[in-house]
């Protein structure tokens, strides 16, 4: 009996032995593969767009090593992804970090889904000082706590809605009238996120010297905005701006059909994710929708030629999409940021590919790619997309546009 | 804020919108209070999962609205599947902490009412959702007050539900036995009363009560898994305002209470919106307070 334990004991240290040593063998370079480690989001309430987001990473690593890899000092690679699930998690996400830091030796990463869990990253990287190129992280706090590591390819939330003040001032002015005289109504959830989004709008609003008529925050479990809307109707403000997720997006959406809103311009974040044509049908014509990024769009690259074409692959490759979703283009465009920054450090030093993805300077099929010394993706414009006919389409800014905006909207 | 009520005072049109809106969202709050001073007064359980009871018959109109039945047909699906529902629930759970102290019933209401919302959660996802009636929407006065016939409508059949169980309370055999129930438990059991039935029946009712709400309110706001609380905050605020045996207070609790949701909304910014409710609660609480301090001053 004694024997068997003891053997069962120096079995079992061994195994705890073998997975220590184990451990530094998945370090970030394996034989001719690079490794990038992500914890991302396959359960819980962010499991959808980190789905999109990790079929975004896939494509483009597939792309890459279909092109030959990646050569680093006169030697090809392969890449390779390291994935954990962070349940949508926050705290799991820094905990996953460093474990692939400490246990799997991964010295480069891909981002999480969200701003929430892309927070918690940030520190665990900064620590260990390993870059992380992030593309689903839109807050703006996480760009002004001086991180050196972080970099995202996305625009920044304050961004989403402040495209639509620069078209209501080119209108008024088209008009003859003065940017100045248009009238602001809005209302935001009371979230990290759309508070980023209100004041992005009232930083444009007060360069055009614009007024805001209605500054309504809406609670987290909104249900009811119609008394927002009667002071819509009461004030006849010439932009109406909503944001509060696809919920906001949802009830705005509804209410603004069922009291017959009529504001010459109305613009709404997360559109698409409300699903808000297929279920309010023609009322939601002429809403103006934000986004990262849109198939129509004429950025293109060498890896996936035109913003077209990426998105015929994509729906070639994964069954069931029947529009891509921006979350996945941009997850796809961090993996090319990565090719690109190894191959002009020629080095697989962090630090030095820290430098190159620093100095990055590339366009690719989700458009151009230039950090600011902060890590957000300065050369990309928020797309401002009109709902037309059922249609999302671009209207700005005018050198994107593929369709002009309608203007006024009429209430239907 | 003096900006806001200028405009009330300059525009009295938009006074009408927001009493209208508030008395038509009022009428199905009022609905679901009633149902939760029935098992109140009756079963003294004060069921925290009310609001959820609510918004899963919300999910039964909509999803019927979804199969391509019109959501109005599926209030009194919605009605009977949340009876079965509410003895199911009854069955399992509430029969075994209905004599218990308040605490556990509270907890296991609390319980329940968690595990709804997930469950909701997991079979139709996060989002927002509403049910689509595609009635006519009118606008008056140069169009400064819409109404949606579905609004009027759902009014409407507040009100011929309220009259239904008032009039059942009344006259049916078990409307009797749930008020003889009420008034003493143990007085009903030596008559011959089966009081486990009527707690059965009448905790059933209170679930196909919220049933009916629920459809409406997916008609005419809008339902997600975890907006349950509110409606169970509103329930109770309405009940304690208005006390369980009286049904002319719980309506008018009710409707004053959408109309002062709407002002306060209009007045002091969505965001105070709901705190109005949670404020009322805190207000009428201090009254009772005070009144009982003064009750029983007199007493001694």
């Amino acid at each position: 009996m004694n024997t068997k334990r003891l053997i069962s004991a120096v079995a079992a240290g061994l195994a705890v032995a073998g997975l220590a040593f184990a451990g530094p063998a998945q370090a970030k370079v394996e034989g001719d593969t690079i490794i990038l480690g992500s914890a991302i989001s396959f359960t819980g309430k962010y499991s959808t767009n980190g789905i999109h987001a990790k079929n975004g990473y896939d494509i483009g690593v597939a792309k890459i090593n279909s092109m030959g890899g990646v050569k680093v000092g006169g030697k090809s690679y392969k890449l390779k992804i390291q994935y954990y699930d962070d349940e949508s998690t926050p705290l799991r996400t820094a905990q996953l970090l460093e474990r692939l830091v400490n246990q799997d030796g991964v010295k480069y990463f891909l981002g999480p889904y969200s701003s929430a869990t892309t927070k918690a990253a940030a520190p665990i990287i900064e620590k260990y000082k390993v870059p992380m190129i992030e593309a689903e992280g839109a807050s703006r706090s996480l760009f002004n706590k001086g991180y050196k590591y972080l970099f995202a390819v996305l625009s920044t939330s304050e961004q989403y809605l402040a495209s639509s003040i620069g078209l209501a001032a080119e209108i008024a002015e088209k008009n003859g009238k003065k940017p100045s005289e248009v009238k602001i109504a809005m209302a935001f959830e009371n979230d990290p996120f759309s508070l980023d989004v209100r004041a992005g709008v009232l930083e444009d609003a007060k360069k055009y010297g614009m007024k805001v008529v209605i500054d309504d925050k809406m609670p987290r479990d909104l249900n009811d905005i119609s008394s927002t809307l009667t002071k819509v109707k009461a004030l006849k403000p010439d932009l109406l701006l909503l944001s509060g997720h696809s919920k906001g997006a949802a009830t705005g959406a509804r209410q603004i059909k069922e009291m017959k809103i009529d504001v010459p311009m109305i613009a709404l974040t997360h559109c698409e994710a409300a699903k808000i044509t297929t279920k309010f049908g023609a009322s939601t014509n002429d809403f103006l929708c934000p986004t990262q990024w849109a198939p129509t769009l004429t950025y293109k690259d060498k890896y996936f030629g035109t913003a077209a074409d990426y998105d015929k692959e994509f729906k070639k490759t994964f069954d069931g999409y029947k529009n891509v979703p921006y979350q996945s283009a941009q997850a796809t465009a961090s993996v090319l940021v990565w090719k690109d920054a190894f191959e002009r450090a020629n080095s697989l030093d962090p630090e030095k590919v820290r430098d190159a993805i620093a100095a990055t300077d590339m366009e690719t099929f989700y458009g151009g790619i230039k950090f600011a010394p902060e890590g957000n993706n300065i050369a990309k414009p928020m797309v401002l997309r009109q709902i037309q006919n059922g249609e999302y389409n671009v209207v700005a800014p005018s050198k994107w546009a593929s369709h002009p905006v309608n203007w006024p909207r009429k209430a239907q | 804020m003096w900006d806001n009520i200028s405009i009330l005072t300059a525009a009295p049109v938009f006074n009408i919108q927001l009493i209208l809106d508030g008395l038509f969202i009022g009428s199905t709050f009022a609905l679901a209070a009633y149902g939760l001073a029935l098992v109140w007064g009756v079963m003294n359980v004060k069921n925290l999962a009310q609001g959820d009871f609510v918004i899963m018959g919300g999910y039964v109109a909509w999803w019927l609205g979804k199969q391509g039945i019109h959501p109005l047909w599926g209030l009194p699906v919605s009605i009977v599947v949340m009876f079965v529902f509410g003895w199911v629930v009854y069955v399992t759970i509430i029969r075994r902490v209905i004599d218990k102290d308040m605490f556990t019933s509270l907890l296991a209401t609390f319980g329940l009412a968690i595990v709804l919302a997930q469950a909701l959660n997991l079979m139709f996802g996060p989002e927002v959702q509403t049910a689509e009636s595609d009635f006519a929407i009118r606008s008056y006065f140069d169009n400064s007050v819409t109404v949606a016939d579905i609004k009027l409508v759902a009014f409407g059949l507040c009100g011929v539900l309220a009259v239904a169980v008032v009039l059942f309370m009344k006259n049916s055999r078990m409307g009797q036995a749930i008020r003889a129930t009420a008034q003493d438990a143990r007085a009903a059991r030596v008559m011959g009363i089966d009081t486990d039935k009527v707690y059965a029946f009448t905790f059933s009712l209170n679930a196909a009560i919220c049933g009916a709400a629920g459809a409406l309110i997916s008609m005419i706001w809008v339902i997600q898994p975890f907006y349950g609380i509110g409606h169970s905050i509103r329930s109770f605020v309405i009940v304690t305002a208005a006390g369980f045996g009286n049904l002319g207070g719980v309506i008018m609790a009710g409707l004053g209470l959408g109309v002062m949701e709407q002002y306060g909304g209009f007045v002091l910014g969505a965001e105070f919106q709901q705190a109005c409710v949670v404020g009322l609660l805190v207000a009428v609480l201090i009254y009772r307070q005070l009144e009982m301090r003064r009750h029983r001053q007199v007493v001694q």
